[in-house]
């Protein structure tokens, strides 16, 4: 679990100070994703692609409930037991013993013949091979007593309750001055209802997992964002100690949240090899993603916001209702970002949680801000409209320095949106565009613009990691970090290539492996900030060593072309290395900052959408989003990343929507046939810029987070570019055409 | 994926030979629809007769003008075919709307029009289907039918047929050559009555060898396909039509409907409407009002209904406009 050395992380509470960072020779460049050959090539070997040597590896597949709440009247598995191939049959008859209760971080399977969703485990069949498996597993008979399901999150609202608190920095509600007062006085108002559905988070590759043994410690090859807790719920649930798991997970077929919890791939994949002496592996089938894993839940919101006529802001409030399984802590936080994205004296959030026997609600990429946005940012058009005022000037108007719900004790540690604002407007030609909806019509397309501000919480975490230089002058980078596809590898080594003044090829990122330091993982858009840092802070103890090996001022040495120069005094690197080589580790540990400094990225995003005025089909022409992130770390990984992200909001705003059958409790259209995200010829033109910014408070590298900033609000601005297209005002996502087309006039 | 056993004959009669003679036998060619039923355990065949070696690859120009397009003419062959492009247009736009480039490749004129539904509950065995398992219901009625059917449904199923091309081929008038005889395309799938597991009028083993096309016919040809997303979708519903007009009215009007019945649907007395009249939206409106006389939605789907005439008209506008 641990490297050998105990690592001692930097506090890092006060803000950055000058480092090398600074000089910008390696780092911020758009350089090549260092593991792209690979990736190219086939060289990089996904979980399930994974061969374990013995080559003796057995394979699994799961079979799912089909109900979604109940029990388990008679399970029959003698058919499967006696298939061809079949090694072992697991039901919750004979499942061994596992740890408990079930929760964040304990996964027991089939602990008993209690069915509490559909697509919940019921049976494993581990066979010589993948077809032998799969044949048997469709003769598991099942039979089930069925209890009714809630699968319908606006019948729950009546019922909703109010949920604990995510952490004791994100209440359930807040409250700031007298919200009803203000918006009863406020001279324009908007009170509008906005539902958004269950989406899915469709990434390529599907949860796979294989588990090899060695007496009683367990090596898992499995895809998974955050290694220290799969390795953590791993050693809960099988009852094992954490220095008996290793977790390897070096390459990532995408996860946006869903890869940041341990599911029955993972688990059932370690107790059958337990029990068989073999290694085994499973792998999910697209559809049962969709029932076993976790989605993003639905959500209902009431956006009220009240202002004077010249369009500030008096009065904000933001209620969210969002569902989950009965005694889940997860709930949709759709109206934190409203507590600091406008300025407004009177002001009010809320959260409810409805329960829904639905397969989990989790995470899934922006968690809040991705859906909270999609309301409140068209409800700001709808405000600019009643008030005659362009959207741009009105979110303008209301920008802030500061908390608005603190005060001006905890600014911002930086805040560039109105300059976001101003750049994208200027770069879109956004003053072509009519206020007046319904203006511009090219043949059947009728055509408009649409914007809105983007916001998503920076977040620091604990990160370790080591970095050993060793006599040809190779500098190897090690931390249990994770690179789902975002280019942590590459900005990795860009950071580490600063701070020891080498290129790229003389640096080796070591991720993915639980022996390697503890770090924290991919998620929340915090991997870059923590993770980047723990390498900062390990080079920077290497900087130190090899000063000191070489007789120089650690202050005063310079790191450039594999050399430390001092005084006109150059040494290679290399050497100083020996053939021992030099090691050292570091890390970061969050102070209180976050504290003191309200610390969120920014930005701005514009769409021109087609609507045809015969079908109601809705096309993006282009889009463009302006943000502002701190300082790039490389400009082709971040523009990946922001673009990426504003495509997903392309998917939310028009097609994303995993549909609930109100008698099964599953999920309809569970396969990426029919669950929708964009295609190519759905995404024109888009473009990302970012605006020069450092944030020396944010953390060492003075970077804030990229990789959920793209889809916060992208999918509001196309919302709000259908309604100045068509004059249709939708507040349903996703805005299919059926919805589109009952607004549209007659044809003439 | 159960067992199965499988071979590949080079003669189209060995070929007919092997699945009359197998019980749960089925051809596959391409595998683009047949491979995903078994993998999802709705299509259990216990042998499988490929007829990717058969000698069924060609389009062939015949002396009368009419154009034999072989069974296993791949999608993105058939569409790029420049007489057909030239000549049945429509036929080239409907396969371009449909898949993808790879599914093209790969997917062939024969099994473009056997490929079955795409209804979510038939593509889900833990789902009651009637055309999955005869007699134990129809779980997209009262479920989520939004890419159900609206004409021709029954109280059995209310599945739609999934092909574009087969939309434009009813379009075409073409007949379809089995090793047994002649189909006129209009009688080659059914609609579901209370027996939606047949999909077609095929007898057991007989094996599609060909589609003829008629002669040309010169006219505006146009395919519209409403969807959901621009690629990679299923129609929500489309139009296939060839117009002729001449002198400033309409000699000649064939349209074809996909993504609204269990089968490529044809409206003649519509199409009849619109014969020796002068194009005009008053016009489109009644031949429109006459191709969903009937129609009835499930809940979800209900939309259909005003999309497909809305549809209608604006592709009638588009094919008569100057």
């Amino acid at each position: 679990m641990q490297s050998q050395t105990p690592i001692r992380p930097s506090l890092f509470d006060s803000p950055a100070g000058p480092n090398p960072l600074d000089q910008e020779h390696l780092l911020g460049r758009g350089i090549a994703r260092v593991d792209g050959p690979l990736k190219v090539s086939g060289r990089a070997p996904y979980a399930y692609e994974v061969h374990d040597p013995s080559n003796t590896a057995l394979v699994g597949v799961l079979v799912l409930s089909t109900v979604a709440q109940g029990s388990i009247r008679t399970l029959d598995a003698v058919a499967a037991e006696h298939a061809p191939g079949v090694r072992l049959v697991l039901t919750h008859r004979n499942m061994q013993r596992q740890g408990g209760p079930a929760s964040e971080h304990c996964k027991p399977q089939m602990a008993d013949a209690t069915v509490r969703q559909n697509g919940q485990v019921v049976a494993l069949v581990v066979a010589d091979s993948f077809e032998q498996a799969n044949a048997a597993a469709a003769m598991v008979a099942v039979a089930y007593d069925v209890k009714p399901a809630l699968t319908d999150l606006a019948a729950g609202v009546p019922q909703a309750t109010v949920p604990p608190p995510r952490s004791p920095s994100q209440p359930v509600d807040t409250n700031v001055g007298d919200f009803a007062q203000g918006f009863a006085a406020a001279a324009v108002k908007i009170d509008a209802t906005y539902t958004t559905p269950h989406q899915a988070h469709a990434m390529m590759e599907p949860h796979a997992s294989m588990a090899v043994w060695d007496g009683d410690h367990l090596t898992l090859h499995t895809s998974h964002q955050m290694l220290s807790t799969c390795a953590q719920t791993l050693a809960s649930t099988l009852l094992l100690r954490p220095d008996q798991v290793r977790v390897l997970s070096p390459y990532i077929g995408g996860g946006f949240g869903s890869k940041l919890v341990t599911y029955a791939d993972a688990i059932l994949s370690a107790t059958a090899a337990r029990q068989l002496g073999r290694p085994v592996k499973i792998a999910l089938t697209r559809p049962q993603v969709f029932g076993q894993t976790t989605h993003r839940t639905a959500t209902i919101q009431r956006v009220r916001l009240g202002a004077d006529a010249d369009g500030t802001l008096r009065a904000i409030g933001h209620e969210s209702w969002s569902g989950n399984q009965q005694g889940q802590t997860f709930y949709e936080t759709a109206a934190n970002q409203t507590r600091l994205l406008y300025a407004a004296h009177d002001r009010m959030t809320a959260h409810r949680q409805v329960r829904l026997d639905l397969p989990l609600a989790s995470s899934m990429r922006a968690p809040g801000e991705a859906v909270g946005l999609l309301a409140l940012e068209c409800a700001m058009d709808e405000l600019a409209e009643r008030l005659r005022m362009d959207p741009v000037a009105l979110r303008v108007r209301n920008d802030t320095q500061y908390d608005p719900e603190k005060g001006p004790s905890r600014p911002f540690s930086s805040r560039r949106l109105t300059e976001c604002l101003h750049e994208g407007a200027a770069r879109f030609g956004w003053e072509k565009r009519s206020p007046v909806p319904g203006q511009r019509r090219e043949g059947q397309w009728l055509v408009g613009m649409g914007m809105a501000s983007a916001i998503r919480n920076v977040a620091l975490k604990p990160s370790n990691a080591e970095a050993t230089l060793d006599g040809r002058g190779i500098l190897t980078v090690g931390t249990a970090m994770t690179d789902i596809g975002t280019g942590t590898y590459t900005i990795l080594t860009q950071i580490a290539g600063e701070m020891l003044g080498l290129p790229p090829e003389r640096v080796v990122m070591q991720l993915g492996d639980t022996d390697l330091p503890e770090a924290s993982g991919s998620g929340g858009s915090f991997g870059a900030a923590s993770s980047g840092s723990a390498v900062y802070y390990a080079c920077a103890q290497l900087r130190i060593a090899l000063a000191r090996r070489a007789g120089f001022d650690p202050a005063r040495s310079r790191f450039e072309n594999g050399q430390i120069i001092q005084d006109g005094r150059a040494v290679s690197l290399a050497s100083l290395a020996g053939a021992q080589g030099i090691a050292a580790t570091g890390g970061i540990k969050p102070g209180d900052l976050l504290k003191k400094y309200a610390q969120a990225s920014f930005g701005a995003h514009f769409a021109e959408v087609g609507v045809d005025a015969d079908t109601g089909e809705v096309r993006v022409r282009r889009m463009l989003g302006v943000f502002g992130i701190g300082r790039v770390l490389n400009a082709s990984t971040a523009r990946s990343q922001a673009i990426g992200g504003m495509i997903f909001g392309i998917g939310a705003a028009l097609m994303e929507d995993v549909v609930p059958d109100r008698r099964h409790g599953d999920f309809v259209n569970h396969d990426l046939a029919e669950y929708h995200v964009p295609v190519h010829a759905d995404v024109p033109a888009v473009e990302a810029y970012f605006v020069e910014e450092v944030d020396p408070i944010a953390n060492p590298l003075k970077a804030k987070g990229v990789g959920e900033l793209g889809i916060c609000g992208a999918g509001a601005a196309v919302a709000n570019a259908i309604y100045n297209a068509s004059g249709v005002r939708i507040r349903d996502y996703p805005m299919t055409l059926d919805k589109v087309l009952a607004g549209l006039p007659d044809q003439a | 994926m159960r067992a199965f056993s499988y071979e590949r004959p080079t003669q189209v009669a060995q070929a007919a030979h092997a699945a009359t003679t197998h019980p749960d036998a089925s051809y596959i060619g391409g595998g683009t629809n047949l491979l995903d039923l078994m993998k999802l355990d709705v299509a259990q065949p216990a042998h499988l007769v490929d007829v990717n070696r058969l000698p069924m690859e060609r389009i062939e120009l015949l002396n009368d003008g009419s154009l034999r397009i072989g069974a296993l003419v791949r999608n993105s062959t058939l569409a790029a075919d420049p007489h057909v492009r030239r000549h049945h247009a429509v036929l080239s736009r409907a396969l371009l709307s449909g898949a993808t480039a790879q599914l093209r490749n790969k997917a062939t004129t024969a099994g473009n029009l056997l490929q079955r539904t795409r209804c979510y509950y038939f593509t889900d065995v833990s789902k009651a289907c009637n055309k999955r398992v005869p007699g134990s219901g129809c779980e997209a009625i009262g479920g989520y039918n939004r890419i159900h059917a609206i004409l021709g449904a029954s109280a059995s199923c209310i599945a739609t047929h999934p092909s574009d091309m087969a939309v434009a081929m009813l379009a075409l008038d073409a007949v379809v050559e089995t090793d047994r005889r002649h189909i006129p395309i209009a009688e080659l799938h059914r609609l579901p009555g209370d027996t939606p597991q047949i999909d077609n009028t095929l007898q057991p083993g007989e094996l599609i060898v060909a589609v003829r096309l008629p002669p040309p016919v010169p006219s505006v040809q146009l395919y519209r396909k409403v969807r959901d997303r621009a690629s990679y979708a299923f129609a929500a519903v489309s139009v296939a039509a060839l117009i002729q007009a001449r002198h400033g009215r309409i000699e000649l009007a064939r349209l074809a409907f996909g993504g609204v019945a269990h089968r490529p649907w044809r409206n003649h007395a519509a199409e009849q409407l619109l014969v020796g009249h002068a194009p005009s939206h008053a016009l489109f409106e009644r031949v429109a009002d006459s191709v969903v006389t009937g129609a009835a939605g499930q809940g979800s789907n209900d939309y259909k209904i005003p999309l497909l005439r809305r549809t209608l008209v604006a592709t009638l506008r588009q094919a008569t406009e100057g």
